[in-house]
């Protein structure tokens, strides 16, 4: 799985996990096998994932996009402290938030740096295109050496 | 047994059963009968029961319309509470947030912003007296949702009892306490499985000699529908846990007839109609066959199962959320064709959010027009004898029994270590998973329809109104932990911790009672569970995707 591939299409690695106490994991495993079905490096997080073990595996996997799925409310706490783990490491990673997300609290979690937000019931399409406008965002701008 | 015909055994079960208590003659005046069938037919109250445990099914009582409830703190649920009450509830239904459910205290940094999201908080003693402030617990059945401290939750409710009076023979209600189940599908696990089981059986013993009208552990398949099984699976895993819950009561000393009568059963009623009909008739009979043949059951009543039943909340759409009004209608009236003893249905909201009560308002009315206005409780088990939902009872029956065989197998001639095992090596999460993506799959594909999300999809929705909690929930209960911390006896306390670590290494003493010294001492549920990991250890699972 985690092999280099030869390729002039750079491989994009997508953390999908879950954070907080939350165990619901049907809709988290279902993204982790479209996104790998759609060509994606996936590496599956699991369950009860903190903040802060979610920005060490970023930087030990060199993951490109983070993915959280979230169902018990507790998102306007949780994805910004996602967010802050990652930033004090220095790690510019763009988060995709899916799960059950009251419409209210999409434009929240925007402006506190959330790349993506996708709605209950989206559909494949919509959860690799998310995905690749945020892997994207990321290349835009210079990448920090190393890559 | 008896050389009455089955209609003559069921017309004298059914002359003895309380009377009528629905209309029994159609629209256009034509009187029915309270089953039909052939006369050597099997009748409802009969073994195996596939068309229910009793001979007047609903013409005797109608099944309880139990609403699950609780959010924010214990003030806020004891006000729903006794809303419900007042609007002539008799039952009460329990929902813990996330940090309760996970034996995670509110000031734990680990409940950061899930405190009172998903359900009520209780941290001590005093939240539970908060809870059921006012409310007479002679009086009420109580249902509790949750697993990993599910025996620390109840030893804190008869600790209410006895400081209103009421004593634990007197209380009735029902714990989930199924924690097998979540280590195949909600993940709500705290220790390794086979101190979990212990503790579950330490309940069930408790339970089967000092709480008579209490049912210690419901089983249950709903969540493991939700994680996205088939409604075959869905059968036989949750009727699998079942067989091992008895394999470990009767390995402790207990008669199968005895504590048989207090288990209860919980599942799923998904969108596909006549299967779900067909899983509940099926569920009865390997129920009642497995309990006689092969665990030596000679009480009907323990092998007679009986169940409730909630729609399935991963069937409802975000999009055009009202719709979702017509799928628990379907669902809920799956549930009573099937035969449920008792029924949740879902908001129409609640793809979106916890319900408002407008929400939760219409989804009990739903189960009042299926029981008031379509005629449908007048006859028991409808759909038995159709050739359809018969044929798919009979191969449900049958694709369970090779997953009971498969665990056997895995346990060697025990379905509770085929059961371990099973859990230990994924097998469980991967059958799950699958299930749930080739389910996916033909949504994508369109294969599968859903209404509203891949075909008759609407642009510009309204934004629905939604019940919103905020962060002073939080807030609010960290003070009233902080206060309840302040007032304890911190020597007291430590005392009864101590206390519950001595037993929890001692595998053959009851941790029941030392856990009600702990509760009221108001030792904290993220203290107590603290204390059984320090001697169980915790348990992580190997993901399987």
């Amino acid at each position: 799985m985690s092999e280099p591939k030869l390729s002039t299409v750079p491989v994009v690695r997508v953390l999908v996990t879950k954070v907080g106490l939350d165990g619901h994991d049907r809709g988290v495993k279902v993204v982790a096998r479209m996104l790998r079905d759609a060509g994606f490096e996936v590496i599956y997080g699991g369950l009860r994932q903190t903040p802060q073990t979610i920005a060490e595996t970023v930087l030990q996997e060199d993951v490109d996009v983070v993915g959280l799925s979230m169902h018990s409310g507790g998102h306007l706490t949780l994805a910004p402290a996602v967010i802050e783990a990652l930033a004090r490491r220095g790690l510019d990673v763009p988060v995709v938030v899916g799960g059950i997300i009251p419409e209210r609290d999409r434009a929240t979690l925007r402006e506190a740096g959330v790349a993506e937000v996708l709605n209950p019931g989206a559909s494949e399409g919509q959860v690799v295109a998310a995905v690749r406008r945020a892997a994207q965002r990321r290349a835009a701008p210079a990448t920090p050496g190393g890559d | 047994m008896t050389r009455l015909t089955g209609r003559e055994d069921w017309e004298r079960q059914y002359r003895a059963s309380p009377s009528d208590v629905v209309e029994n003659t159609t629209m256009s005046g034509l009187e029915v009968d309270p089953v039909y069938g052939p006369d050597d037919g099997e009748f409802p109250g009969q073994w195996p029961y596939t068309r229910g445990p009793y001979a007047s099914m609903y013409r005797g009582r109608l099944w309880t319309m139990r609403m699950f409830a609780g959010f924010g703190t214990a003030v806020d649920t004891n006000a729903r509470f006794k809303e419900l009450l007042g609007a002539g509830g008799t039952g009460l239904s329990v929902a813990f947030d996330l940090p309760t459910l996970m034996g995670t205290d509110s000031d734990d940094p680990a409940a950061l912003g899930e405190v009172g999201k998903s359900g009520v908080a209780v941290d001590t003693l005093a939240d539970m007296e908060t809870l059921f402030d006012g409310i007479d617990l002679g009086s009420v059945s109580t249902s509790m949702t949750i697993n990993s401290p599910a025996a620390i939750v109840m030893a804190m409710y008869v600790a209410v009892g006895e400081e209103h009076g009421t004593p634990r023979r007197r209380l009735a209600g029902t714990l989930q306490n199924d924690i097998l189940k979540e280590y195949q599908a909600q993940k709500e696990y705290i220790f390794p499985p086979r101190p979990s089981v212990r503790l579950v059986n330490d309940v069930v013993r408790f339970c089967t000699a000092e709480m008579p009208l209490w049912h210690p552990v419901s089983i249950s398949g709903y969540h493991i529908r939700e994680a996205g099984s088939t409604a075959a699976q869905e059968l036989a895993f949750t009727l699998a846990n079942g067989f091992a819950y008895v394999e470990a009561a009767r390995a402790s000393g207990l008669e199968v007839d005895v504590f048989g009568k207090r288990l209860s059963f919980f599942f799923n009623a998904h969108i596909d109609f006549f299967e779900e009909i067909a899983k509940y008739r099926a569920a009865r009979r390997i129920w009642a066959r497995w309990l006689r043949h092969r665990y030596g059951a000679t009480d009907e009543r323990a092998m007679q199962l009986r169940f409730h039943t909630q729609t399935a909340g991963v069937s409802l759409t975000a999009q055009q959320p009202e719709v979702n009004i017509a799928r628990v209608a379907i669902e809920a009236l799956a549930g009573v064709l099937g035969g449920t003893q008792s029924l949740h249905t879902d908001s129409f909201d609640e793809a979106l959010a916890l319900p408002t009560e407008k929400a939760a308002r219409i989804a009990l009315r739903t189960q009042q027009v299926i029981a008031y206005e379509t005629g449908v409780t007048a006859v028991a088990d409808p759909l038995g004898g159709s050739y359809f939902v018969e044929s798919l009872t009979d191969r449900l029956e049958a694709e369970a029994e090779a997953i009971f065989a498969h665990l056997d197998e895995l346990g060697q001639g025990s379905i509770l270590e085929g059961v371990y095992r099973g859990i230990e090596e994924g097998w469980f999460q991967g059958e799950i998973a699958q299930a749930s993506a080739d389910f996916e799959r033909k949504v994508n594909d369109g294969r599968r329809v859903l209404v509203g999300v891949n075909r008759f999809a609407q642009a510009d929705e309204p934004e629905a109104d939604i019940l919103y909690i905020g962060a002073e929930a939080e807030a609010l209960q960290r003070r009233r932990l902080a206060d309840t911390k302040a007032r304890r006896d911190g020597a007291v306390v430590e005392k009864a911790l101590a206390k519950v670590r001595q037993e929890a290494a001692r595998p053959e003493t009851n941790l029941v009672p030392s856990l009600l010294e702990a509760v009221r001492s108001y030792a904290t549920v993220g203290e107590v569970v603290g204390a059984l990991a320090q001697v169980f250890g915790t348990w992580t699972e190997r993901a399987v995707v």
